[in-house]
Parts: structure tokens; C-alpha cells; sequence
């Protein structure tokens, strides 16, 4: 069942204090049940909110992953989605809008024996954290990132995001929002993450997949989870939720398996003549030129390229995992660099004290 | 020369020189290098400094260089310069004026000359004052020829020239030759002061390992200008500055920079925890995080992050997970860094926050110093967010207090905003190297079990439920089993943190996050008073670098045989406990700050005393001389009887 392997904590105080503990409470218990991971904690969303779906896929999910609940972190910023960690009985640390990927890539990089998780909604990750977002991405620390996209900023009461339509009507943009939308996922394979992914909150099993992908790749892991906000933006993936239409629309990522959608697998994905893709009419094509969905494509413009078939109205987007390829991860490299000078260089605080020209004054 | 023992002590120095030199013994000078950017006038200075301080002088510094790191060549915004005090004796400053002036060229010149005092003695490169170089700085005549530096001993030397001429068999280029200029100019400074050659060939040869030709050709440079001294007819005295009387042991020249690094590496084994520092590269803080780059042996982690909020934000993180965290930046990166303190305040979790002050506001004055930040570190953030502020007062004293400030943080799980600036920073002193095994015992305790009960009687864990003699709320990490817990910004309820938005609730929150910090003050001590006569009505009160200069002022005060009290403050929050009640024991309080007033406004906001402030923002540390002024006539204006002027001049 273990399928994600953890570190050890660096021998000192923070082994002792961990050994203290299992002394007191026994053995480390790696078989949890979702219930395991609530809390006593009232849970606030609003009745219908998606977050509450994704909670429980969460809850459901992360047992198979055969981690003890204390050595799981929830970091979050601000916003609905970032009240996540007070209803997971793990550690937990609601933090500062946008800045959640920073203060767990500082624990990450300092506890290889943690898995650690952040959770962000669409403004935390791409407004105001946009920064921390792709420096995350592309220093590839060993965290998981579920980004919450209801495509408006719920807590603050329904202005527009940076993942809103343009033209979208809010309460800050009475005539219709002005700005160009971001695609997270494009956004993510742009700042060349490792792994990206895509999912819906309501599709519990397409979901559950992309978190187990995302668990077990080594390193940064961003998962776009499309969440409904029924107060706000209530319907943004009605498109894709409803069976006909969502069949029509979803373009489902299976690796090693050609990219067939739409009803009877009427539509496909074929490369166009610059080297990107475009959407075509399966039977207007020859099965060969049918794309084979690879997710482990080293180069990410073929991952990008998926990516930029959707459009703000969602049409053709793609569900599942986009990329996941192996990479050194920072804090491994980090952690090897600290083994690297202390083999060379033992810590020596006398001599270190002492270092350069000194002298002495004698007695 | 303002010195008080001249006297010639011997008149040769025994080599067979082709005519006689006399030897000068002094008990302190101060000699300033000035030159282009590009001159090298920073390393020169430094590698005097290390010479001086292996000869066992006691010494300060002040490295002035612009913030461009390569103005035009030879105009005035491109003048860098390092100004060096030694003496025979325990000096405070770096001097307020230069009694040698070294000028590369007619910019170091122009921009130094008024702060050379009369007769003072210049020494030029001649070679640069061309009509170019003149003109590039509005010079319409070289001064070295018409009469203009007649009140000065003038001594043109051809530096270039001579330095060309020592490398002409070194296969160098004339352009590559020249830049030895800077070493020729500290062999003939290392013959004239009596300096130790060793070290700065032993330098020379260990910086450039992969270049030895370049090491052959400065070394060369370094011993020609030490052999023209000797027998050049152009300087006929060489001075003595006999070693310090110093306390005895190991002794090492370190900056402000330095120290603090090192006091963190020190924090970090002494508390037994790695060091996480999150840094974005800011002048003059970014030499902390290179130096703590070095030390991934001592289980440091330095993560260069992609701007201010990122570095504090890691380091939290860090610190959440058990962690020393440690964050070091400059003004504009407090700025930034607010939000997060306040996070760091409301989670309760240890945290050093390094803001070595430049010039503000904004941009500001990135390479000089001034402490205009302490009201930011007091009160820049949303909320009643109090957190303990600490200054060192010396270069080398940034060691202790960077180990101050951990143990507070470590203490009492709280933020603690360490100032220093820009002076101390790169500043540099000689340091006895204390025994580690004397260094502060930092251990903590994380949580490890459960502190209380639920209703029905299970174990559990609150995460604030503090210890009731520091109010300190427990640490307890992830991976401890049992112990899983979830904080954030949200108001906390009492004990068991979770969130609460009682109106009560905050009231008391409120009031324990303040009444923690104020608690400190059990903990460090009564006010530091200097006042050696014991009967002074007059204090003079600062914080942080004006240590040395207010240190130098009030001992030209005493020697003019009037009394003076000196408090330094270390912890400017808490204040301790009874600086009150030492403030109303003087008649006039005095408070000379480089800033518009900060910490008086605190004192007499606190304190209902009648601070007097004395305020400056030149960029550079205070002129000892010029307190000294200012206190004297507080001091006669306060006991009617104006005394005799300071019969001992400038010397401290
Ligand atoms: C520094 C700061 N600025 C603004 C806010 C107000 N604020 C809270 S949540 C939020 C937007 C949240 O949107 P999103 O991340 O999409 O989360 P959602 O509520 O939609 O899950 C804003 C602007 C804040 N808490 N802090
Ligand atoms: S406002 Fe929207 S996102 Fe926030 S809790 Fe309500 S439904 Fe959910
Ligand atoms: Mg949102």
C-alpha cells in the first residue's frame, strides 16, 4: 500500500522530540480511515460548496498513501479553499494570501521526512502568490499544490479572478472584466513544472487518480481542481459536469492511449502543421496521426500545447494528468549539499570562530 | 599630525639606506584611501586593516563606497574610499577626520580634500592628474602645481609609473600592470606604518591560486612600494603605533557582517536546531547570506528565495517544522516582510529577522548607514503585533546579539527583529574569540506529549496553553505523533487555538501577545550605565552603532574634567525594567540618534522624561568631536560653570 517513500528527520532535537512521542503514544499508525483525518472542527463552507466534495475525496484518498497523519502538513493562504487544513487532523497552518508555496517549500526543504500539501484557491495561487506559484514550480520542492479553481474570489465576495472569463460580470466589474484570463495549467508547464494535472470536484475517481499521480511524483505537483463556488459563480463547469455536453467537451488524458473524445469518440487530437495540436473529426483522419497521450515527454511544449486547446468557455479542455516527468528535486539537492560539506568539513565551531589571521595577546 | 606623544625614538632604521630615516612613534592616526570604484581601494583597505590587526593595534573601520559598481571612471560619484583608526590604545571610532589622505586621483581628491584637516598629510598619484582626469571634475589647474594645497604636507608620488616600471619584466599587459597600482600604494603605506608583510603575501597568493602570474605581479607591486619607501628621499619618517593593551587571548579582525553570521552558525549549535535562512540579496545585509552560504557544515540551509516575502515566508516554514528560521534583509525588505512578522507573531513561532539599515526612505541610500528603521521594527505592521527588537552596538558585537536575539526567539517562541546597520555591517574591529563552550546554552524542549485534558477526560494537545513564567506557547513539530495541530493568522482561541472571533477572547489574546513580550525584560538585565565618576547629572542615551562615537564623546567629556553618564541600549523592546527610573536620576537626558528622533519619541512616550533629541542623517556615523560639543554645552548650560575646553584635542 506504501507508495510514497519519506525521509528521515535530521537526527537532534526534532528525532528526539519524534521518538519522545512515540514512546507516549505507541507505534506509528499508517492504516487511517477517512474519519481519521477529520477534525473536531465546524466546517464552514457554504452548503453546496465543491470545496466540501473535494474534502472528502481527500479524506477518502490519502490513507492509500500509508503516511502516519502527523507527519502530513496542509499549508494554505487565504480565501475559502485556504480554510481546508482546520478540518484535516494533520498539521496544519493557515498562512498569508499567496504565500503558502514559500513557507512550504521552507519546511519541505527542511523535513524530508514530511509529505507536504498546500492548498490554494485561484486568486491565493495566481494573483497575488503568482510569484511564489512558478518559483515553486520550477525549483521542483517535494510538495503537492491543489489549486482550488471556482474562477472568482469566493471569500471576498464574488469579484472577478484571474482565471474569470473576460467580460465577466462581478461586483468590481459592472460593465464586464476587462483582463485576459490565465490557464493554470499553461501557466504551470510554462514555469516548466514537473507534473500537472487536472481535475473536477465532482468526479470523485477522476480525481482520486490525478491526487495518486500527483503523491507519488517526486517533486512540485500541481493539480488545477476545477471547484464550484454555487454563491458566487455558481454552474462554471456546467459545461463539463453535464453528461452530454461534458462528454462533448472533456478531453480525457490517458497515458500511453490516443486522444479520442466526444460522444462515440467523434473527436480526436491530431498534431497541426506548426508542431501544436488541433481538434479533428476522428473519422476524417488516419488512425495513426491520432495523438498517443504522453505524459512523461521530457520537452514540456507537447504538455503546453494540450493546454492551449481549451478555451475560456472551456471548450475541449483536457482532464487528467498533462505532464509528469522525473527530476532532481530541491530538497534532495539541498539536503546533499548539507552531506557534501559535512563529509568534507566536519562542524567545528572552535575553528570556524576562529578562522582567518588571528593573533593573541599573551597573559 | 593631532597627536598628543610625539617623539622621535630612533634615527635609522639599520638597513643600509643611502641617507637617514627617522622613526615617529605616534599612539593612533587615521589614514584614509580614497579612489576610483575600480581602484581596489576597499581590498586595500581591508588587507591594512588585517595587518594592523595582526600587529595588534586596536582599530575600527569605515568603508564609504557608492552604491554603483562602476561609476564613469574618475568622477566624483565614483569615489570609493576606506578610512582606518589605529592606536596604541582602546579607540571607539573610526576617526572623525583623516590625519593621512591617499588620493588615486583627482576625484579622490576633490571629493576628500575637506575633510583632511590643515597639514594633514596627502599623498596623490600623481601620475592620474592629467588634463583629462582634471577636467572630468572641474579642476581648471592641477593643484599640484599651482598653490592651492600649500596648508597641506602634499607628497606627489607617481604611483603608476613606479608601479609600471616594478612590473615591466612581468609579462603583464600596461593596462593589467596598472591595476597593481592599489598593492605598490599599500607596500609603501606597510613601510611607513611598520606594518607585517606576511599576511598580505600569503593573501595575494591564496586569492589568486589560479592566476600566478597575477599573484607574482601584486606581490611584486606590494614589495616595490614598500622598497621605495625605504629609499625614496620623498617620505623621511616612518611612524610606530605600538600594539593595544588588550585583555589577553585569541584574537581576529571581523566586520559586522561577519559577526553575525557566525553568532547565527553559533545559535544554530548551541541550540542543537539547523538553521534555515531565507534571504532576497539586498545591500549591505546580502554578505550575511553568502557568508552562511559557506557553513552547510554546521547543518545550515540558506535558500536564496525570489523576493523578501518568499525568504521570511520559508524561514517560517522552517521554523514551524522545528527549525532555527532566520530571515536577512535590509529596510525595503522589512517593508515587504510585514505581513508575514504579523503571521509570525500570531503563530507564536521563534523567528531572527536581520535588518541591517541603510539610508531611506524607499531606495534611499543603499550603501550608507543610518538606524531610521526602529519605529518600523516597533510598530510597522497591521495589529497590536509587538515583537523584541535587539541592536548591536559594534561590529564584533553583532556576534552576541545575533545569539540574543535567537535566545529570545528560541525563549519565547516570538519574532525578534535584530537592527543592525549598514556602519556595523561593513565595518570591522578586532574580536577575542570566545570559548564555545562559553557561548549561551540554547536547548529547547519540543513538545511531546499532551498538556491537557478534553471534558471527557482524553489526552490532548493545546498549542496555547503557554508556560506561565515566559508565556511562551509550546513548540511542538510535525511528525511528532499525537501532537497534530493547525495554526494560521485567525485570531486563536485561548489554549487551544483553535479559531476564534469572541470579542473577549481577542481582548485577552491581544493583551497575552503583549504582556509576553514585555515579559522579557525579566530576562535581561538592569540598564547598562557608564558613568565612572559617579556623580553625573547629565546622560547621554543611544542604541545600536552610535555606541562608538557617543563612547568616544563622552570620554573627551571626562577628560576635560566633567562628568557624563553613558547608557547603551541593547533591547529596545522590551526596554529594561528600570530605565525608567535611571533616565529620572539625571537632571538632562541626551539622545543623539541617526534618525529624526525615533528612540527618544519612545522614551519620553514611555517614560514622560524630557529626552532631548540630537538627530543626523549624513549617511555616516557621528563625528566624536562634534557630540562631544553638543554634550558639553548641555552639561555646562545644566551646572552653570562652563570648565576648560578638552586640553587633549582629538584624541580618544
Ligand atoms: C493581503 C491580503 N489582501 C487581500 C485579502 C482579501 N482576500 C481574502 S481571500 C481573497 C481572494 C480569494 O480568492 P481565491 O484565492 O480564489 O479563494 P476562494 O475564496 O475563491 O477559494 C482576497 C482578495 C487578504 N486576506 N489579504
Ligand atoms: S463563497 Fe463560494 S467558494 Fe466560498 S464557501 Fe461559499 S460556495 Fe464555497
Ligand atoms: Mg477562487
Amino acid at each position: 500500500m506504501t507508495t510514497v517513500e519519506l525521509g528521515m528527520p535530521a537526527e537532534g532535537p526534532i528525532a528526539d522530540a519524534i521518538a519522545r512521542s512515540l514512546e507516549t503514544q505507541g507505534e506509528k499508525r499508517a492504516e487511517l480511515k477517512a474519519k481519521d483525518l477529520k477534525t473536531d472542527q465546524e466546517v464552514r463552507w457554504c452548503p453546496g460548496c465543491g470545496d466540501y466534495v473535494i474534502l472528502n475525496a481527500v479524506q477518502s484518498f490519502l490513507p492509500s498513501l500509508g503516511i502516519a497523519r502527523e507527519d502530513m502538513v496542509i499549508v494554505s493562504g487565504i480565501g475559502c479553499s485556504s480554510r481546508f487544513p482546520y478540518y484535516m487532523n494533520t498539521y496544519g497552518m493557515h498562512s498569508i494570501h499567496g504565500r503558502a508555496p514559500a513557507i512550504a517549500t521552507g519546511l519541505a526543504a527542511s523535513r524530508p521526512d514530511l509529505s507536504v500539501w498546500v492548498v490554494t484557491g485561484d486568486g491565493d495561487a495566481l494573483s497575488i502568490g503568482g510569484n511564489h506559484l512558478i518559483h515553486t514550480l520550477r525549483r521542483n520542492v517535494n510538495l503537492k499544490i491543489l489549486l482550488f479553481n471556482n474562477r472568482i474570489y469566493g471569500l471576498t465576495k464574488g469579484q472577478y479572478s484571474p482565471t474569470s472569463e473576460v467580460g465577466k460580470v462581478t461586483k468590481s466589474t459592472p460593465m464586464g472584466s476587462l483582463d485576459h484570463p490565465f490557464n493554470p495549467v499553461s501557466l504551470a508547464l510554462g514555469a516548466d513544472a514537473t507534473f500537472v494535472g487536472r481535475a473536477m470536484d465532482s468526479d470523485r475517481k477522476g480525481l482520486t487518480e490525478v491526487l495518486r499521480q500527483a503523491a507519488e511524483h517526486q517533486g512540485t505537483a500541481l493539480v488545477e481542481i476545477y471547484q464550484n463556488c454555487n454563491i458566487f459563480n455558481d454552474g462554471a463547469f456546467d459545461l463539463l459536469k453535464d453528461p452530454t455536453t461534458g462528454v462533448q467537451w472533456s478531453i480525457p488524458l490517458v497515458h500511453g492511449k490516443p486522444l479520442v473524445f466526444g460522444p462515440d469518440g467523434a473527436s480526436c487530437v491530431v498534431r497541426d502543421e506548426f508542431g501544436g495540436l488541433r481538434i479533428a473529426e476522428t473519422d476524417q483522419v488516419d488512425a495513426d496521426d491520432i495523438v498517443v497521450h504522453d505524459a512523461t515527454r521530457e520537452d514540456p511544449s507537447y504538455a503546453f500545447a494540450l493546454s492551449r486547446l481549451s478555451s475560456q468557455d472551456l471548450r475541449y479542455t483536457p482532464m487528467g494528468v498533462f505532464r509528469s516527468v522525473p527530476k532532481p528535486t530541491y530538497d534532495k539537492m539541498m539536503a546533499d549539499q548539507v552531506e557534501e560539506a559535512r563529509t568534507s568539513s566536519p562542524a567545528d565551531l572552535g575553528a570556524l570562530l576562529a578562522g582567518g589571521d588571528t593573533w593573541t595577546v599573551p597573559a | 599630525m593631532t597627536t598628543t606623544d610625539q617623539s622621535v625614538v630612533a634615527s635609522t632604521t639599520g638597513s643600509p639606506v643611502p641617507f637617514v630615516k627617522s622613526v615617529v612613534e605616534l599612539d593612533r592616526v587615521v589614514i584614509r584611501l580614497a579612489g576610483d570604484s575600480g581602484d581596489g581601494m576597499q581590498l586595500t583597505g581591508n588587507r591594512f586593516t588585517s595587518e594592523t590587526a595582526s600587529f595588534g593595534n586596536d582599530l575600527s573601520t569605515l568603508p564609504n563606497f557608492p552604491a554603483e559598481i562602476r561609476a564613469p571612471t574618475g568622477t566624483l560619484p565614483g569615489v570609493s574610499s576606506f578610512q582606518l583608526h589605529f592606536a596604541d590604545h582602546d579607540i571607539m571610532t573610526p576617526g572623525d577626520a583623516p590625519d593621512v589622505l591617499v588620493a588615486m586621483n583627482p576625484a579622490a581628491l576633490k571629493a576628500n580634500l575637506s575633510d583632511l584637516p590643515g597639514g594633514g598629510l596627502l599623498i596623490v598619484d600623481a601620475d592620474e592628474f592629467t588634463p583629462r582626469n582634471l577636467a572630468k571634475v572641474g579642476y581648471a589647474t592641477n593643484p599640484l602645481e599651482d598653490d592651492s594645497l600649500q596648508g597641506w604636507q602634499l607628497v606627489n608620488v607617481p604611483l603608476t609609473t613606479l608601479t609600471l616600471e616594478a612590473l615591466a619584466d612581468s609579462g603583464l599587459g600596461k593596462k593589467e600592470a596598472e591595476r597593481s597600482k592599489n598593492m605598490f600604494t599599500l607596500g609603501l603605506l606597510s613601510w611607513m606604518y611598520h606594518r607585517p608583510t606576511e599576511g598580505t603575501v600569503r593573501f595575494l597568493e591564496r586569492q589568486f591560486r589560479r592566476k600566478p602570474q597575477i599573484a607574482a605581479a601584486n606581490i611584486a607591486a606590494f614589495r616595490a612600494g614598500y622598497n621605495y619607501g625605504e629609499t625614496t628621499e620623498a617620505f623621511a619618517v616612518s611612524y610606530e603605533i605600538k600594539p593595544a593593551p588588550m585583555a589577553p587571548g585569541r584574537y581576529r579582525n571581523i566586520s559586522g557582517n561577519q559577526a553575525l553570521a557566525l553568532g547565527i552558525v553559533a545559535a544554530g549549535q548551541r541550540s542543537g536546531l539547523p538553521v534555515f535562512l531565507g534571504a532576497y540579496p539586498i545591500t549591505p545585509a546580502s554578505d550575511i547570506l553568502h557568508e552562511l552560504s559557506r557553513h552547510k557544515s554546521f547543518g545550515v540551509r540558506t535558500f536564496q528565495a525570489e523576493d523578501e516575502i518568499a525568504g521570511i515566508a520559508s524561514a517560517i516554514g522552517a521554523s514551524f517544522g522545528g527549525a532555527l528560521g532566520v530571515t536577512t534583509t535590509s529596510g525595503p525588505g522589512v517593508s515587504l516582510k510585514s505581513e508575514a512578522l504579523g503571521l509570525a507573531v500570531m503563530t507564536e513561532l521563534p523567528l531572527v529577522v536581520v535588518d541591517v539599515q541603510r539610508g531611506g526612505p524607499s531606495t534611499g541610500l543603499p550603501t550608507k548607514t543610518e538606524q531610521s528603521d526602529l519605529l518600523q521594527a516597533m510598530f510597522g505592521r497591521n495589529g497590536e503585533a509587538p515583537l523584541p527588537v535587539v541592536a548591536p552596538r559594534s561590529p564584533a558585537d553583532c556576534f552576541d546579539a545575533a545569539l540574543e536575539a535567537a535566545r529570545i526567539a528560541l525563549t519565547y517562541r516570538t519574532p525578534v527583529m535584530l537592527l543592525s546597520d549598514g556602519y556595523l555591517a561593513n565595518g570591522a574591529e578586532p574580536w577575542q574569540i570566545p570559548d564555545t563552550e562559553e557561548l549561551p546554552d540554547l536547548r529547547v524542549e519540543f513538545a511531546s506529549e499532551p498538556n491537557a485534558t478534553t471534558a471527557d477526560g482524553t489526552p490532548e494537545f493545546q498549542p496555547y496553553l503557554r508556560d506561565p513564567e515566559t508565556l511562551a506557547r509550546p513548540w511542538a513539530i510535525p511528525g511528532t505523533s499525537g501532537m497534530q495541530h493547525r495554526i494560521g493568522g485567525l485570531e486563536k482561541a485561548d489554549k487551544t487555538g483553535n479559531i476564534s472571533y469572541d470579542p473577549a477572547n481577542h481582548d485577552l489574546m491581544t493583551r497575552l501577545r503583549q504582556a509576553k513580550v514585555d515579559g522579557i525584560a525579566a530576562s535581561i538585565g538592569p540598564t547598562d550605565v557608564d558613568d565612572p565618576d559617579g556623580d553625573a547629572s547629565v546622560a547621554v542615551i543611544g542604541w545600536g552603532s552610535t555606541y562608538g562615537p557617543i563612547g568616544a564623546a563622552c570620554r573627551r567629556i571626562r577628560r576635560s574634567g566633567r562628568s557624563v553618564a553613558q547608557i547603551h541600549l541593547r533591547h529596545l523592546n522590551p526596554f529594561p525594567a528600570d530605565l525608567g527610573e535611571v533616565l529620572r536620576r539625571y537632571d538632562r537626558v541626551i539622545c543623539p540618534e541617526m534618525n529624526l528622533g525615533q528612540l527618544s519619541m519612545l522614551l519620553r512616550a514611555k517614560y514622560l522624561v524630557d529626552v532631548q533629541s540630537h538627530t543626523q542623517v549624513r549617511g555616516l556615523p557621528f563625528r566624536a568631536a562634534e557630540l562631544a560639543a553638543v554634550v558639553q554645552d548641555v552639561i555646562d548650560s545644566t551646572s552653570g560653570a562652563p570648565l576648560a575646553a578638552d586640553p587633549n584635542g582629538g584624541a580618544e
